[in-house]
């Protein structure tokens, strides 16, 4: 829902002061993204909680992208937000450049892998594009299984652990937590912003137009393929970058991030926070960690958390939680 | 290692890639079948496989015959496939095309954790029945005899698939839906109990595959998650929809697989995707899939 129609049916209704604050969320919604990003780690029990809330948030936020957005479902995400790991993983450990290089090649490795992926999967659509995506994902997940000497095979690629990173001239301790989520939230801060323009951009309004109704979008003279294959080679540079946040703090890659399990938690996060919403993937990646993180004490079958949420957003709560949010206010 | 291919190990592994293929079709047909009746593709078919893989290993853990198990294994997995439609699917009719996807797919979820709290998370060896073990002579060489009756059964299967939808008054009705539901609907057919029971079966033969292959790669929960890329990767390539598409797909795919590990092991699992990929630059709708379905 863009912005521009929100203020409209805003002025058409009368305006209560809950329309009027989400109104101005969504207009300043990257300001507002930026001071919550601040406080967050504050509120939660542990820091490393919050900075994987933020880079599973910002691997959701680059599938919503896609899904939410253009309303192509992938089942293949994995590929990128692992394939990310792993090249700023291979960058940091057999070439040892330094950290930000690391997280530069990850992004652009998870734009490469989206674009290889998505000139074959671009050509389908609908179920085809999301059988598609997760039949390459999995070779993807074969091709890095296999390569034992770089990535290494089952057991997973360790990474050098940072505990002083150099940021412009600046040494910070990289072993406390509190200053890793800063220093990871900045990103996320980045990425958040470049979403936004994105989205405002006539690009953006080119991938909902495309979504909400392929062949006008086709008939007013736009690429639809072209549109298509950027906005996933965007959605690449997303997940890419959010994978090497994860390696980064992690300090290990495992072959798992590379799984269909993994394709699945960034649908799910989506699905449970709002898809096609600015906030949806960060809420649903916060709610879902946070739950995640309470079930895990009393079980380790945390994984039929994961299906429920599913089975129950799909049946009777399709618009998730930030997205009934926005949509009980404006009624 | 070169100087020991003759024609004759290119021709068991040839076999060894049919055996192989035939747990592929199985799959696929029961996804076509669905696709083509429900236009629902089912995320969770590959769970469906292993529960019958589960389902047999059970019923033979408490003294149940192997044969007889072939029996039963499809209708207890058919009947939760039933009930799964009834519940789970249902209610997504006329919604968005991708809602069942994305709640078939967490079914998938929900059925393997369950596995995993009921029979633990490591998996079982499953042993072959004692009147298929050993092997046959197929003039170039000997053939373990329990690959030749996936075969065999798999074209059973087959066969009475197809007389089931060529010569039945109620494979016509599938037919027919297949093609215009609302035709069919108007002619006073409950058109929701034809696509209820199409599920059961192709989720009937799911199980059944998983309990064929069961002797052949033992049973794990996670045994479904692989092989469902594998077929779907079968099912796009062979056409979605397409029964005989699926047949000569899935029988490709086997022999890919079972030629690349001849040639290049380390190449045999990406080699079926290479596949695909192939398959959908040239022809996107694949072998037996109707033109502009995929676009």
């Amino acid at each position: 829902m863009s912005a521009e129609l929100a203020t409209t049916r805003a002025d058409l209704a009368p305006s209560s002061t809950g329309t009027r604050l989400l109104d101005l969320a969504e207009r300043h919604r990257v300001l507002l993204a930026g001071l919550f990003l601040l406080v967050f780690p504050l509120v939660l029990p542990f820091h490393a909680l919050a900075i994987v809330v933020l880079t599973y948030g910002l691997y959701a936020l680059g599938f919503n992208l896609l899904f939410g957005y253009l309303g192509l479902l992938s089942f293949g995400h994995a590929a990128l937000f692992g394939g990310g790991a792993y090249l700023c993983g291979i960058a940091l450990v057999h070439a040892g450049v330094p950290w930000w290089l690391g997280i530069l090649a990850g992004t652009l490795g998870g734009v490469l892998i989206a674009f290889l992926i998505g000139i074959i999967a671009i050509r389908t659509r609908g179920i085809y594009f999301a059988m598609v995506t997760l039949a390459l994902a999995q070779c993807v997940y074969y091709l890095f299984y296999q390569a034992v000497d770089w990535t290494g095979g089952e057991n997973g690629l360790r990474l050098p652990s940072l505990t002083t990173i150099n940021v412009f001239g600046l040494q910070l301790n990289f072993v406390d937590s509190l200053t890793r989520y800063y220093v990871i939230a900045a990103f996320v801060f980045a990425s958040l912003f470049i979403l936004s323009r994105i989205l405002a951009s006539p690009f953006g309004a080119v991938i909902e137009g495309i979504r909400e109704n392929e062949a006008r979008a086709r008939a007013c003279g736009y690429d639809v393929s072209r549109s298509r294959l950027l906005a996933f080679v965007l959605s690449g540079g997303f997940c890419g970058l959010a994978g090497s946040l994860q390696a980064i703090h992690l300090a290990i890659v495992p072959v798992e991030m590379l799984g269909i399990e993994t394709s699945g938690l960034a649908v799910m996060m989506c699905l449970l926070g709002g898809m096609g919403t600015f906030f949806g993937p960060f809420v649903g990646a916060a709610v879902f960690l946070v739950l995640e993180n309470l079930v895990s004490v009393y079980t380790v079958h945390w994984q039929l958390v994961v299906g429920v949420v599913f089975i129950v957003c799909v049946l009777f709560f399709p618009r998730g939680i930030w997205g009934s949010i926005l949509h009980w206010s404006r009624r | 290692m070169l100087a020991a291919l003759t024609p004759d190990l290119i021709a068991m592994q040839l076999f060894t890639g049919l055996a192989l293929g035939a747990v592929y079709v199985l799959l696929s047909i029961g996804l076509s079948l669905i696709f083509g009746m429900l236009t629902v593709v089912n995320f969770a078919h590959g769970a469906f496989y292993m529960i019958g893989a589960y389902v047999g290993l059970y019923a033979l853990s408490i003294g149940v015959n192997f044969w007889v198990a072939l029996l039963l294994v499809p209708i207890a997995v058919g009947l939760i496939g039933l009930a799964v439609e009834r519940v789970l699917i249902r209610p997504l009719y006329g919604r968005g095309i991708d809602y069942p996807l994305l709640l078939t797919f967490g079914l998938g979820y929900v059925m393997i954790e369950v596995v995993r709290i009921v029979f633990g998370r490591t998996g079982y060896p499953f042993d072959t029945p004692e009147l298929l073990q050993g092997a046959v002579d197929i003039w170039v060489g000997y053939f373990p005899l329990y690959r030749l009756f996936v075969i065999a059964a798999t074209a059973v299967v087959l066969i009475g698939l197809y007389i089931f939808l060529e010569k039945t008054s109620f494979g016509l009705i599938i037919r027919a839906g297949a093609r215009d539901p609302q035709i069919v609907r108007i002619l006073g057919v409950d058109v929701s109990k034809v696509w209820l029971i199409v599920f059961g079966i192709g989720t009937g033969i799911a199980g059944l595959a998983g309990l064929l292959a069961a002797p052949l790669q033992g049973v794990a929960p996670e045994m479904g998650a692989t092989i469902l890329a594998e077929a779907f990767v079968v099912t796009v390539v062979g056409g979605m929809g397409s029964l005989m598409g699926a047949v000569l797909a899935g029988l490709l795919v086997g022999v890919v697989v079972s030629m690349t590990s001849l040639f290049a092991p380390e190449m045999a699992k990406v080699s079926i995707f290479a596949l695909m990929a192939i398959v959908l630059l040239v022809r996107p709708q694949g072998f037996f899939g109707r033109a502009g379905l995929m676009s």
